[in-house]
Protein backbone atom coordinates (compact mmCIF):
# COMPACT_ATOMS: atom_id res chain seq x y z
CA UNK A 1 0.00 0.00 0.00
CA UNK A 2 1.13 3.24 -0.74
CA UNK A 3 0.03 6.60 0.96
CA UNK A 4 -1.39 9.54 -1.11
CA UNK A 5 -0.13 12.53 -1.12
CA UNK A 6 -3.35 13.38 1.17
CA UNK A 7 -2.78 10.72 3.75
CA UNK A 8 1.02 11.63 3.77
CA UNK A 9 -0.05 14.96 5.16
CA UNK A 10 -2.92 13.53 7.49
CA UNK A 11 -0.79 11.33 9.28
CA UNK A 12 2.86 13.24 8.59
CA UNK A 13 3.25 13.56 12.59
CA UNK A 14 2.90 9.47 12.99
CA UNK A 15 4.85 9.13 10.41
CA UNK A 16 7.68 10.61 11.77
CA UNK A 17 7.71 8.89 14.82
CA UNK A 18 10.69 6.63 14.86
CA UNK A 19 7.95 4.49 16.31
CA UNK A 20 5.83 4.46 13.46
CA UNK A 21 7.06 5.56 10.91
CA UNK A 22 5.44 4.63 7.17
CA UNK A 23 5.11 0.59 8.17
CA UNK A 24 3.52 1.47 11.54
CA UNK A 25 1.02 3.74 10.26
CA UNK A 26 0.12 0.88 7.48
CA UNK A 27 -0.02 -1.49 10.24
CA UNK A 28 -2.61 1.12 11.57
CA UNK A 29 -4.20 1.06 8.24
CA UNK A 30 -4.77 -2.56 8.11
CA UNK A 31 -6.21 -3.02 11.54
CA UNK A 32 -9.67 -3.64 12.59
CA UNK A 33 -10.60 -2.62 16.12
CA UNK A 34 -14.29 -3.54 17.55
CA UNK A 35 -15.20 -1.50 20.14
CA UNK A 36 -18.24 -2.76 22.24
CA UNK A 37 -20.51 0.41 23.76
CA UNK A 38 -20.58 3.47 21.52
CA UNK A 39 -21.04 5.32 24.70
CA UNK A 40 -18.77 7.50 27.04
CA UNK A 41 -15.55 5.34 26.57
CA UNK A 42 -16.55 3.95 22.76
CA UNK A 43 -16.99 7.67 21.86
CA UNK A 44 -13.63 8.98 22.60
CA UNK A 45 -11.99 5.92 21.71
CA UNK A 46 -13.43 5.74 18.20
CA UNK A 47 -12.75 9.42 17.65
CA UNK A 48 -8.73 8.98 18.05
CA UNK A 49 -8.48 5.55 16.42
CA UNK A 50 -10.48 7.55 13.64
CA UNK A 51 -8.08 9.94 13.40
CA UNK A 52 -5.22 7.62 13.37
CA UNK A 53 -6.47 6.12 10.58
CA UNK A 54 -7.70 2.62 12.09
CA UNK A 55 -8.65 0.77 8.67
CA UNK A 56 -11.85 -0.73 10.32
CA UNK A 57 -13.80 0.20 13.43
CA UNK A 58 -17.02 -2.00 14.29
CA UNK A 59 -18.93 -0.27 17.01
CA UNK A 60 -21.58 -2.50 18.96
CA UNK A 61 -24.50 -0.64 20.30
CA UNK A 62 -28.00 -0.92 20.18
CA UNK A 63 -28.91 2.25 22.29
CA UNK A 64 -30.59 5.76 20.99
CA UNK A 65 -28.73 8.83 21.18
CA UNK A 66 -30.41 10.89 24.17
CA UNK A 67 -29.79 14.59 25.54
CA UNK A 68 -28.68 12.84 28.79
CA UNK A 69 -25.89 11.37 26.69
CA UNK A 70 -23.95 14.70 25.71
CA UNK A 71 -22.76 15.58 28.60
CA UNK A 72 -19.74 13.34 28.29
CA UNK A 73 -20.52 11.29 24.55
CA UNK A 74 -19.03 13.63 22.39
CA UNK A 75 -19.58 12.06 18.87
CA UNK A 76 -23.40 12.64 19.33
CA UNK A 77 -24.79 16.11 19.04
CA UNK A 78 -28.15 17.29 19.30
CA UNK A 79 -28.66 16.49 16.15
CA UNK A 80 -28.37 12.82 16.34
CA UNK A 81 -30.67 12.44 19.30
CA UNK A 82 -32.89 9.29 18.93
CA UNK A 83 -30.50 8.01 16.37
CA UNK A 84 -28.67 4.76 17.13
CA UNK A 85 -25.57 5.48 18.51
CA UNK A 86 -23.54 3.31 16.14
CA UNK A 87 -25.12 5.38 13.38
CA UNK A 88 -24.39 9.00 14.97
CA UNK A 89 -20.80 7.80 15.88
CA UNK A 90 -20.54 6.42 12.32
CA UNK A 91 -20.97 9.71 10.48
CA UNK A 92 -18.85 11.70 12.98
CA UNK A 93 -15.84 9.66 12.66
CA UNK A 94 -16.04 9.27 8.73
CA UNK A 95 -16.39 12.85 8.79
CA UNK A 96 -13.18 13.19 10.68
CA UNK A 97 -11.35 10.78 8.39
CA UNK A 98 -13.03 8.60 5.24
CA UNK A 99 -10.34 6.98 5.24
CA UNK A 100 -11.91 4.74 7.76
CA UNK A 101 -14.36 1.95 7.30
CA UNK A 102 -16.96 2.30 10.08
CA UNK A 103 -19.41 -0.59 10.64
CA UNK A 104 -22.19 0.03 12.58
CA UNK A 105 -23.82 -3.17 14.27
CA UNK A 106 -26.72 -1.94 15.99
CA UNK A 107 -27.26 -5.38 18.44
CA UNK A 108 -26.94 -6.16 21.50
CA UNK A 109 -23.91 -8.58 22.46
CA UNK A 110 -25.03 -11.92 23.50
CA UNK A 111 -23.55 -15.37 24.08
CA UNK A 112 -25.33 -16.20 20.52
CA UNK A 113 -23.66 -13.48 18.80
CA UNK A 114 -20.77 -12.74 20.15
CA UNK A 115 -18.11 -14.61 19.07
CA UNK A 116 -19.17 -14.10 15.06
CA UNK A 117 -18.90 -10.52 15.72
CA UNK A 118 -15.30 -10.64 17.15
CA UNK A 119 -13.75 -12.89 15.00
CA UNK A 120 -13.40 -10.72 11.74
CA UNK A 121 -11.71 -8.48 14.12
CA UNK A 122 -7.93 -7.83 15.75
CA UNK A 123 -8.62 -5.89 18.77
CA UNK A 124 -11.77 -5.86 21.62
CA UNK A 125 -12.35 -2.46 23.04
CA UNK A 126 -14.27 -2.77 25.65
CA UNK A 127 -16.64 0.17 26.48
CA UNK A 128 -19.38 -0.99 28.66
CA UNK A 129 -20.32 -0.24 32.04
CA UNK A 130 -21.94 -3.26 33.11
CA UNK A 131 -20.64 -6.43 34.83
CA UNK A 132 -22.58 -9.09 32.81
CA UNK A 133 -21.46 -8.07 29.52
CA UNK A 134 -17.83 -6.99 30.67
CA UNK A 135 -17.70 -10.59 32.08
CA UNK A 136 -18.78 -12.14 28.72
CA UNK A 137 -16.53 -9.94 26.41
CA UNK A 138 -13.76 -11.05 28.66
CA UNK A 139 -14.94 -14.65 28.20
CA UNK A 140 -15.08 -14.82 24.01
CA UNK A 141 -11.55 -12.97 23.80
CA UNK A 142 -10.00 -15.63 26.04
CA UNK A 143 -11.20 -18.46 23.82
CA UNK A 144 -10.66 -16.51 20.77
CA UNK A 145 -7.51 -15.66 21.56
CA UNK A 146 -8.00 -11.68 21.05
CA UNK A 147 -6.09 -8.71 22.59
CA UNK A 148 -9.23 -6.51 25.08
CA UNK A 149 -8.60 -3.40 26.42
CA UNK A 150 -11.00 -2.82 28.77
CA UNK A 151 -11.93 0.44 30.19
CA UNK A 152 -14.62 1.41 33.64
CA UNK A 153 -15.35 4.53 34.32
CA UNK A 154 -17.48 5.67 37.41
CA UNK A 155 -17.98 9.09 39.56
CA UNK A 156 -14.39 10.13 39.57
CA UNK A 157 -12.48 7.10 39.33
CA UNK A 158 -11.53 5.66 35.45
CA UNK A 159 -9.39 2.18 35.17
CA UNK A 160 -7.75 0.69 32.27
CA UNK A 161 -5.96 -2.91 31.46
CA UNK A 162 -5.23 -4.43 28.46
CA UNK A 163 -5.58 -8.28 28.38
CA UNK A 164 -3.86 -10.78 26.44
CA UNK A 165 -4.63 -14.20 26.02
CA UNK A 166 -2.38 -16.35 26.90
CA UNK A 167 0.48 -13.95 28.36
CA UNK A 168 -1.15 -12.44 30.76
CA UNK A 169 -4.21 -12.69 33.07
CA UNK A 170 -7.71 -12.12 32.20
CA UNK A 171 -10.44 -10.18 33.54
CA UNK A 172 -11.59 -13.67 35.86
CA UNK A 173 -8.17 -13.84 36.98
CA UNK A 174 -8.92 -10.33 39.46
CA UNK A 175 -12.49 -11.29 39.92
CA UNK A 176 -13.80 -14.82 39.58
CA UNK A 177 -17.64 -13.86 39.03
CA UNK A 178 -19.29 -10.68 38.43
CA UNK A 179 -20.48 -8.60 41.23
CA UNK A 180 -24.63 -9.50 42.42
CA UNK A 181 -26.59 -7.58 40.44
CA UNK A 182 -27.11 -4.28 42.46
CA UNK A 183 -24.00 -4.27 44.52
CA UNK A 184 -22.30 -1.33 42.58
CA UNK A 185 -23.93 1.34 41.37
CA UNK A 186 -24.14 2.06 37.57
CA UNK A 187 -23.23 5.75 36.61
CA UNK A 188 -26.97 6.39 36.16
CA UNK A 189 -27.20 5.74 39.63
CA UNK A 190 -24.01 7.30 40.91
CA UNK A 191 -23.19 9.89 38.34
CA UNK A 192 -19.98 10.66 36.40
CA UNK A 193 -17.89 13.54 35.87
CA UNK A 194 -18.50 14.14 31.89
CA UNK A 195 -14.30 14.54 31.24
CA UNK A 196 -13.65 11.20 32.80
CA UNK A 197 -14.44 8.83 30.03
CA UNK A 198 -12.29 10.86 27.89
CA UNK A 199 -9.26 10.53 29.89
CA UNK A 200 -10.00 6.50 29.91
CA UNK A 201 -10.83 6.13 26.58
CA UNK A 202 -8.00 8.18 25.37
CA UNK A 203 -6.22 5.65 27.34
CA UNK A 204 -7.73 2.69 25.92
CA UNK A 205 -6.88 4.23 22.13
CA UNK A 206 -3.54 4.47 22.73
CA UNK A 207 -3.03 0.98 24.10
CA UNK A 208 -5.09 -0.22 21.29
CA UNK A 209 -2.45 1.47 19.10
CA UNK A 210 0.61 0.46 20.44
CA UNK A 211 -0.87 -2.84 20.13
CA UNK A 212 -0.94 -2.22 16.75
CA UNK A 213 2.00 -1.04 16.03
CA UNK A 214 4.40 -3.48 18.45
CA UNK A 215 6.22 -1.04 20.35
CA UNK A 216 5.98 0.10 24.06
CA UNK A 217 4.96 -2.20 27.03
CA UNK A 218 0.91 -2.88 26.60
CA UNK A 219 -0.81 -2.54 30.11
CA UNK A 220 -0.83 -6.38 30.55
CA UNK A 221 -1.04 -8.18 34.08
CA UNK A 222 -1.90 -4.46 35.50
CA UNK A 223 -4.44 -2.54 36.30
CA UNK A 224 -4.23 1.58 36.03
CA UNK A 225 -6.45 3.48 38.07
CA UNK A 226 -7.31 6.92 37.59
CA UNK A 227 -8.47 9.80 40.95
CA UNK A 228 -9.27 12.33 39.18
CA UNK A 229 -10.39 14.36 42.60
CA UNK A 230 -6.69 13.27 43.60
CA UNK A 231 -4.95 13.60 40.31
CA UNK A 232 -3.40 10.41 40.92
CA UNK A 233 -2.25 7.06 38.82
CA UNK A 234 -1.56 4.28 39.74
CA UNK A 235 -1.06 0.75 38.73
CA UNK A 236 -1.97 -2.64 40.92
CA UNK A 237 -0.60 -5.70 39.59
CA UNK A 238 -2.83 -8.33 39.03
CA UNK A 239 -1.50 -11.75 39.31
CA UNK A 240 -2.45 -14.64 36.72
CA UNK A 241 -4.35 -16.84 38.59
CA UNK A 242 -4.13 -20.37 37.71
CA UNK A 243 -6.85 -21.79 39.10
CA UNK A 244 -8.90 -19.36 36.85
CA UNK A 245 -12.12 -20.78 35.70
CA UNK A 246 -11.51 -19.11 32.85
CA UNK A 247 -7.86 -18.99 31.85
CA UNK A 248 -6.76 -21.35 34.18
CA UNK A 249 -4.50 -24.33 33.83
CA UNK A 250 -7.92 -26.36 34.08
CA UNK A 251 -10.57 -24.29 33.07
CA UNK A 252 -14.43 -24.80 34.24
CA UNK A 253 -15.84 -22.34 31.63
CA UNK A 254 -16.32 -23.99 28.54
CA UNK A 255 -19.03 -22.22 26.97
CA UNK A 256 -20.29 -18.17 27.04
CA UNK A 257 -23.21 -17.76 29.56
CA UNK A 258 -26.29 -16.23 28.55
CA UNK A 259 -26.59 -12.32 29.95
CA UNK A 260 -29.72 -11.74 31.72
CA UNK A 261 -29.28 -8.27 32.76
CA UNK A 262 -29.94 -4.96 31.09
CA UNK A 263 -27.08 -3.93 29.24
CA UNK A 264 -26.56 -0.44 29.96
CA UNK A 265 -24.15 2.19 28.08
CA UNK A 266 -22.16 4.66 30.17
CA UNK B 1 37.21 11.05 -1.74
CA UNK B 2 35.92 8.01 -3.58
CA UNK B 3 32.27 8.52 -4.89
CA UNK B 4 30.16 6.36 -2.62
CA UNK B 5 27.31 3.54 -4.08
CA UNK B 6 24.04 5.58 -4.21
CA UNK B 7 21.42 3.35 -3.86
CA UNK B 8 18.19 5.53 -3.90
CA UNK B 9 17.74 8.60 -5.50
CA UNK B 10 14.98 11.33 -3.46
CA UNK B 11 13.81 14.23 -5.53
CA UNK B 12 11.35 16.48 -2.81
CA UNK B 13 12.11 19.45 -4.00
CA UNK B 14 9.04 21.84 -3.95
CA UNK B 15 8.29 20.17 -0.69
CA UNK B 16 8.36 22.30 2.46
CA UNK B 17 8.31 21.29 6.38
CA UNK B 18 7.53 18.58 7.85
CA UNK B 19 6.64 16.86 4.40
CA UNK B 20 10.01 17.16 3.55
CA UNK B 21 10.97 14.90 6.74
CA UNK B 22 8.19 12.24 5.79
CA UNK B 23 9.32 11.87 2.94
CA UNK B 24 12.71 11.74 3.88
CA UNK B 25 12.35 9.13 6.51
CA UNK B 26 9.86 6.88 4.32
CA UNK B 27 13.07 7.19 1.94
CA UNK B 28 14.80 5.84 4.15
CA UNK B 29 12.25 3.00 5.50
CA UNK B 30 12.46 1.84 1.87
CA UNK B 31 16.37 1.23 1.69
CA UNK B 32 18.52 -1.53 4.13
CA UNK B 33 20.46 -0.98 6.73
CA UNK B 34 24.00 -0.47 5.37
CA UNK B 35 22.29 1.60 1.87
CA UNK B 36 23.19 4.79 0.99
CA UNK B 37 19.68 7.41 -0.03
CA UNK B 38 20.70 10.92 -1.29
CA UNK B 39 18.16 13.88 -1.16
CA UNK B 40 17.46 16.36 -2.86
CA UNK B 41 16.07 19.19 -1.76
CA UNK B 42 15.30 23.17 -1.73
CA UNK B 43 13.82 23.95 1.33
CA UNK B 44 16.16 25.78 3.06
CA UNK B 45 15.11 25.20 6.73
CA UNK B 46 14.97 21.27 5.90
CA UNK B 47 18.99 21.17 4.65
CA UNK B 48 19.64 21.82 8.25
CA UNK B 49 16.79 19.89 10.07
CA UNK B 50 17.17 16.71 7.60
CA UNK B 51 20.15 16.18 8.91
CA UNK B 52 19.55 16.20 12.51
CA UNK B 53 16.74 14.41 12.18
CA UNK B 54 18.39 11.43 10.63
CA UNK B 55 21.18 11.47 13.09
CA UNK B 56 18.61 11.74 15.80
CA UNK B 57 16.64 8.36 13.93
CA UNK B 58 20.11 6.29 14.44
CA UNK B 59 21.61 6.77 10.72
CA UNK B 60 24.76 8.64 9.57
CA UNK B 61 24.78 11.86 7.41
CA UNK B 62 27.55 11.28 4.67
CA UNK B 63 26.91 14.41 3.21
CA UNK B 64 25.60 17.98 3.56
CA UNK B 65 26.23 20.34 -0.07
CA UNK B 66 24.54 22.97 -1.74
CA UNK B 67 25.10 22.35 -5.04
CA UNK B 68 23.65 26.10 -6.72
CA UNK B 69 21.74 29.08 -5.43
CA UNK B 70 19.11 26.91 -3.99
CA UNK B 71 19.25 23.22 -3.73
CA UNK B 72 20.89 21.09 -1.59
CA UNK B 73 21.43 17.20 -1.75
CA UNK B 74 21.92 15.35 1.48
CA UNK B 75 23.54 11.87 1.80
CA UNK B 76 21.92 9.54 4.69
CA UNK B 77 23.58 6.53 5.29
CA UNK B 78 20.82 3.93 7.09
CA UNK B 79 21.77 2.22 10.00
CA UNK B 80 18.97 0.66 12.11
CA UNK B 81 16.25 -1.04 11.40
CA UNK B 82 12.97 1.17 11.12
Amino acid sequence: MEFTEEQLRRYSRHIILPEVGGKGQKKISQSKVLIVGAGGLGCPVGYYLAAAGVGTIGLVDNDRVELSNLQRQIAHSVKTLDMHKADSAKQTFEALNPDVNVVAIKERLNNKNILDLFKNYDIIVDGTDNFPTRYLINDACVMLKKPLVSGAILRFEGQVTTIIPGEGPCYRCLFEEPPPAGLVPSCQEAGVLGVLPGVIGALQATEVLKLIIGKGKPLKGQLLIYDALGVNFRKVKIPKNEDCPMCGKEPSIKELSDLSEEYCSI
Amino acid sequence: MEDLKINKKLDIRGQVCPYTLVKSKLGVESIEVGQIIEILLDYPEAADSIPKAMLNYGHSVLKVEKINLTEWIVQVRKEVED
